[in-house]
């Protein structure tokens, strides 16, 4: 059994050590904080009655981890799940179920580390579900075919924007070159993807035939829709752009990364973000990264709920 | 069936496995973040580290190389971290020539490569000792103690209690799927790449549905045995005052390890 756990769960989710502490501590204060909504919605929305079964929808997506099929000689595709969580039970509580997941993988398993969960959160549990459930939501529910599209599309894409966010924090960290790191993750996960979009796609068409009323039910209602479909967009939208760039002209995106301030000599030192004697928090560096990356986070909301509430008054006046 | 590969808890009894989980949790926490703060090269540092690991597994009773027999687990990732070797510039170590290509590793990419597998070596066997030492249910209530959400802590626990009979089912599935997959010896067998991923996908929502009414009648039976939101407890959880001097001590030697990481530079 142990060797099924490390194929596709390999590239994701990463070990205490491949991080340094700044990186480790931002993903976490972002990943705490969306878990920290997610659970004021759930509260909000669904009773007593739901947690046990986003327990068992936990274990469920642990579980079809291990389905696997044959994909050439002895490699397989498998599941990682987010999507597939955000379509089923939609995007709040898919998020706690993915949560519970990959705490369980890296505190029982090692499969990821503690220090650094904030970071595999943030990758497989977060922005994975965001942009499975927001692209899903762009294609709608109209027809069959478009549908299916729609979770072939919002589970690939969900396992692109996963790896990119996983070499985005492995550079940051020095761990890895940009211009290396980002092509090899994406294009690994270019194949991974399909794997993933495929078992997505049928098992969510396996379950509309079955017991069309199980798969989210919320989930026709236009409320609170635009909004997963901006975040999704917007993140989408960024790897697919920064992709190509950080690939071909990986100085390019580190000059600018260091005239933001964004990143400060990460290829040479990023170990000494506790330069010397300093704590690792309040050393320079580590403020001026915070606080970039805390800008560019509010920027990011800002331009969502922009268009959320630009599409909310023209849905009124339509 | 396969209980052991889910249960990481070694049943015996020790001073480490009786000490409160809170400390356990604080101190593998503290340990991994001590290890994450050493500098690259820090051998010194590490090697007390590594010291310090051994001292725990000697209490733990597990005998003081168990974590390091079980700590393969996190060596594939290191692959991540290969391409540090090439990508950072300074003075050639070592030349490799692959055809026309030529591979320089650099002395400060060896250097940083090397104190990343250390530190996430080191890591690793922290983790492993602490759900080898510590029971699942005391693990979580000191989650819980440490102020992790109740909501996400009762979602973890009902998750760890249905792993096993989802696995088991996935087993069936799997089973099934390969007692209907003959395939004659020198023939091509289970259609196309398209029509297998369907399968699994298919089985994967077969799997989803059955979980689903698992989970209808798990809430009725619950209910029936007075269940009103919370998994209660019959551990106490008291801080003795044998967990704060260990709680002192580990602290004091991690300030040790960071502090002779940095004289010794």
């Amino acid at each position: 059994m142990r060797p099924e756990f490390f194929i596709n769960r390999l590239y994701l989710h990463i070990p205490d050590g491949m991080l340094n502490v700044a990186t480790s501590i931002i993903c976490w204060v972002l990943a705490a904080i969306l878990i920290g909504i997610a659970i004021y919605k759930v509260r909000g929305e669904l009773g007593e009655r739901q947690i046990p079964l986003m327990g068992v929808m936990a274990a469920f997506i642990f579980a079809a981890q291990m389905i696997n099929f044959t994909v050439i000689g002895g490699t397989s595709g498998h599941l990682i799940g987010g999507a597939l969580a955000a379509i089923a039970l939609g995007p709040w509580a898919g998020m706690l179920v993915m949560s519970a997941v990959v705490i369980i993988q890296g505190l029982v398993f090692q499969d990821g580390g503690l220090l650094v969960m904030g970071a595999n959160l943030l990758n497989m549990a977060l922005i994975s579900t965001i942009v499975g459930f927001g692209i899903y939501k762009v294609f709608g529910t109209r027809s069959w075919k478009v549908r299916m599209v729609g979770v072939f599309a919002a589970s690939w894409l969900s396992v692109m924007a996963a790896a990119f966010s996983t070499s985005i924090q492995l550079w940051l960290s020095g761990t890895a070159g940009l211009g290396i790191v980002v092509p090899a993750m994406m294009g690994i996960h270019a194949l991974i993807g399909i794997g993933e979009a495929l078992i997505t796609t049928a098992a969510v068409a396996f379950v509309l035939r079955a017991r069309p009323d199980l798969i989210d039910p919320n989930a026709g209602k236009s409320r609170g829709g635009r909004g997963w479909i901006a975040a999704a967009s917007v993140i989408v939208l960024v790897v697919l752009l920064l992709t190509p760039f950080a690939s071909a002209n990986p100085d390019g995106l580190e000059r600018v990364a260091i005239d933001l301030g964004f990143i400060d000599k990460a290829q040479s030192a990023p170990y000494s973000v506790i330069p010397d004697y300093e704590l690792p928090v309040l050393g320079a560096t580590s403020w001026s990264t915070f606080l970039a990356g805390l800008i560019g986070v509010l920027i990011v909301v800002g331009v969502v709920a922009g268009i959320s509430l630009i599409r909310k008054s023209q849905g009124r006046e339509g | 069936m396969h209980a052991s590969a889910f249960d990481r808890y070694r049943a015996i009894d020790s001073s480490l496995h009786r000490l409160d989980p809170r400390v356990k949790v604080l101190v593998t926490v503290l340990f991994i973040l001590s290890n994450a703060l050493l500098p690259d090269g820090a051998w010194g540092g590490f090697g007390l580290a590594f010291a310090v690991l051994i001292i725990a597994n000697l209490y733990s009773g597990l005998g003081w190389l168990f974590t390091l027999k079980q700590s393969y687990v996190a060596l594939p990732f290191a692959l991540a971290a290969v391409t540090v070797l090439f990508s950072l510039p300074g003075p050639a170590l070592w030349t490799v020539e692959l055809g026309s290509w030529q591979v320089v590793i650099t002395q400060p990419g060896a250097l940083r490569f090397l104190s990343i597998l250390v530190r996430s070596w080191l890591s690793v066997q922290a983790a492993i000792l602490l759900v080898a030492v510590t029971r699942f249910p005391d693990l979580l209530h000191a989650l819980r103690h440490l102020k992790m959400p109740g909501i996400l802590v009762s979602i973890i626990a009902f998750m760890y209690r249905y792993l096993f009979l989802l696995t088991d089912e996935v087993l069936r599935l799997r089973r099934a799927r390969e007692a209907r997959s003959a395939v004659l010896p020198g023939t091509k067998g289970g259609g196309s790449v398209l029509w297998r991923a369907k399968i699994a996908g298919s089985m994967a929502g077969q799997l989803f549905l059955r979980s689903i009414e698992r989970s209808d009648r798990i809430y009725s039976a619950m209910l029936a045995r007075g269940y009103a939101g919370q998994l209660l407890t019959l551990n106490p959880h008291v801080m003795k005052r044998a967990d704060w001097l260990v709680l002192a001590a580990s602290i004091s030697l991690l300030i040790i390890v960071q502090a002779a990481a940095r004289f010794s530079l």
